[in-house]
């Protein structure tokens, strides 16, 4: 699903980023990414939905490698994805039911089937009666569901999700960690960068640990003979 | 599309007194076109009703036979530019300077005008131009004495039609940029307010295209609105001429709308250039 191969990326102002990066998360795998702040979790994420490209080295992602990428295939590559931030990123002069439609209506889908596939999303992350709410009369655990919804929108192949708990109490963590969880139980790949690190030991997914830019610890790195499959 | 006129109309609501002034200032631009416009329309107007009356009249020397200004008309009558050729003798020529001149028909004695070849001219050849190469060919046979055709006020004519359509021209292209330039930095304006809402269309696989799409709209409709705002200004002034001054002629549809459509194409092109700058910031 994802394959990095010696990525590098280096900003111009920063320096490096990312040094010589190298994993692969395969279809319907969920890894935690973790780290320090700064050790290149969010780069990583950015490559991935490639909002960056890299200085050197390949991204490959659901069958779109960084190399050979067009400006115009990015958003095609995009709709394969669902992106989630910290911070929601929802549209606050718009109802929930509205956010969730806008990224259905973004990717020209026919509006006729818009809003049964709203109400299913809203159902499936538990907020059917909230349609009609404005983001700020929700609480950051609901606010974060209506963004997973948002994601959901596309039927991606994979969730690239940057501390989606991190602006959460702990109960909404859990909620929103097991909504995640069933996501991908379902056969969608989430790569979920994190700070918490009671969720992560908890959870005994695959972990990817980076620091000052380096890949420093992979709980799922196969052995060199078992990687043969390649479906990045 | 549908998502894009609503993203579109949604821009009039966030900021309406930007959104007045572009719609004021491409309407003024229009406006000042559409002044010069009319001035050049009547003029237009005038200089066809004169022309009907262009005439070319050569006067022939005295002593002239009948064979040789017989086969002067033939010729004449050849000329391509040329509807019909009218002899007029001595005789005739008095009997209508006296019904012209009226109270003073008695100052001319019989015999003092000279016969002459009135030549009238096809529509099309009544320019001053045209009129003037056939008053030179006609110059060139023996018996003709002088040839007349009111150059002076023709040219004058011409000469005001031109000027107030280069005038026009010049202050609605002044005015035009000022709009194109008014129209791309509200359109920056709106892209940096909805830089957010941008990120997010992204992030969930809208082209570029999609993005750009509700700017060109909100561009070309408040241009739309503009040049309608213009036809009506236009519209208002020539009623009040009509009323106070002379009655004037006003565009046809076919020139209406083509303002109109004119103020939609000032719109698209102030957001066309500002749009793709500006949304490679955000």
């Amino acid at each position: 699903m994802i394959r990095f191969t010696h990525v590098t990326k280096e900003f111009p102002r920063t320096g490096f980023a990312l040094r010589d990066v190298s994993f692969h998360l395969a279809r319907g795998e969920f890894a935690f990414l973790t780290g320090p702040s700064g050790a290149g979790k969010s780069t990583i994420l950015k490559l991935s939905y490639l909002d960056e490209r890299p200085t050197s080295g390949e991204v490959k992602v659901a069958g779109t490698s960084s190399v050979t990428i067009t400006g115009r295939d990015v958003p095609k590559l995009r709709r394969k994805l669902g992106i989630i931030f910290q911070d929601f990123r929802l549209l606050e002069d718009r109802s929930v039911e509205e956010n969730i439609a806008f990224a259905l209506e973004v990717t020209g889908a026919p509006s006729t089937g818009i809003a049964s596939r709203v109400g299913k999303l809203l159902t499936q992350v538990g907020l059917a009666s909230k349609g009609m709410a404005l983001p700020r009369e929700l609480s950051g655990g609901e606010q974060q569901r209506v963004a997973i919804a948002r994601a959901l929108a596309n039927d991606p192949m994979l969730i690239v999700a940057d501390e989606p708990t991190g602006n959460l109490d702990e109960r909404a963590t859990r909620g929103v960690f097991q909504l995640l969880r069933d996501i991908n139980a379902a056969g969608t790949a989430v790569l979920m960068a994190t700070h918490d690190l009671e969720l992560v030991r908890q959870a005994k997914f695959r972990t990817i640990e980076l620091n000052h830019g380096q890949l420093v610890f992979d709980s799922g790195a196969p052995a060199p003979a078992a990687a043969v499959g390649d479906d990045a | 599309m549908r998502l894009a006129w609503r993203e579109a109309l949604l821009a009039f609501r966030r900021a309406p007194m930007l959104s007045a002034l572009s719609v004021t200032t491409i309407a003024f631009s229009l406006f000042a076109f559409g002044l010069f416009g009319l001035v050049a329309l009547n003029i237009r107007k005038a200089l066809t009703e004169v022309e009907d009356r262009v005439e070319v009249r050569a006067f022939i020397v005295d002593g002239t036979t009948a064979e040789q200004t017989g086969a002067a008309i033939a010729d004449v009558r050849a000329f391509p530019e040329v509807a019909s050729v009218t002899m007029v003798t001595p005789e005739a020529a008095l009997e209508r300077a006296r019904r012209e001149l009226g109270e003073f028909k008695d100052v001319f004695d019989p015999g003092i005008l000279p016969a002459s070849l009135d030549v009238r001219l096809k529509e099309g050849f009544r320019d001053p131009a045209t009129v003037k190469a056939v008053a030179d060919r006609m110059k060139t046979y023996d018996f003709i004495d002088d040839v007349r055709y009111g150059e002076e006020w023709v040219q004058k004519l011409y000469r005001i039609r031109t000027l107030s359509t280069l005038a026009g021209m010049l202050l609605g292209l002044t005015f035009a940029a000022v709009a194109i330039i008014i129209i791309g930095s509200t359109i920056r304006m709106a892209v940096l307010a909805r830089a957010r809402e941008i990120a997010i269309m992204r992030l969930v696989g809208a082209t570029d295209s999609f993005v750009r799409s509700p700017f060109l709209i909100e561009g070309a409709l408040k241009g739309f609105l503009g040049g309608l705002l213009a036809l009506l200004l236009a519209w208002s002034a020539n009623a009040v001429i009509g009323r106070y001054v002379f009655r004037a002629d006003f565009f046809d549809v076919r020139l209406s709308v083509l303002g109109v459509l004119a103020g939609a194409l000032i719109g698209l092109l102030g957001s066309l250039l500002s749009v793709g700058r500006h949304l490679r910031d955000v």
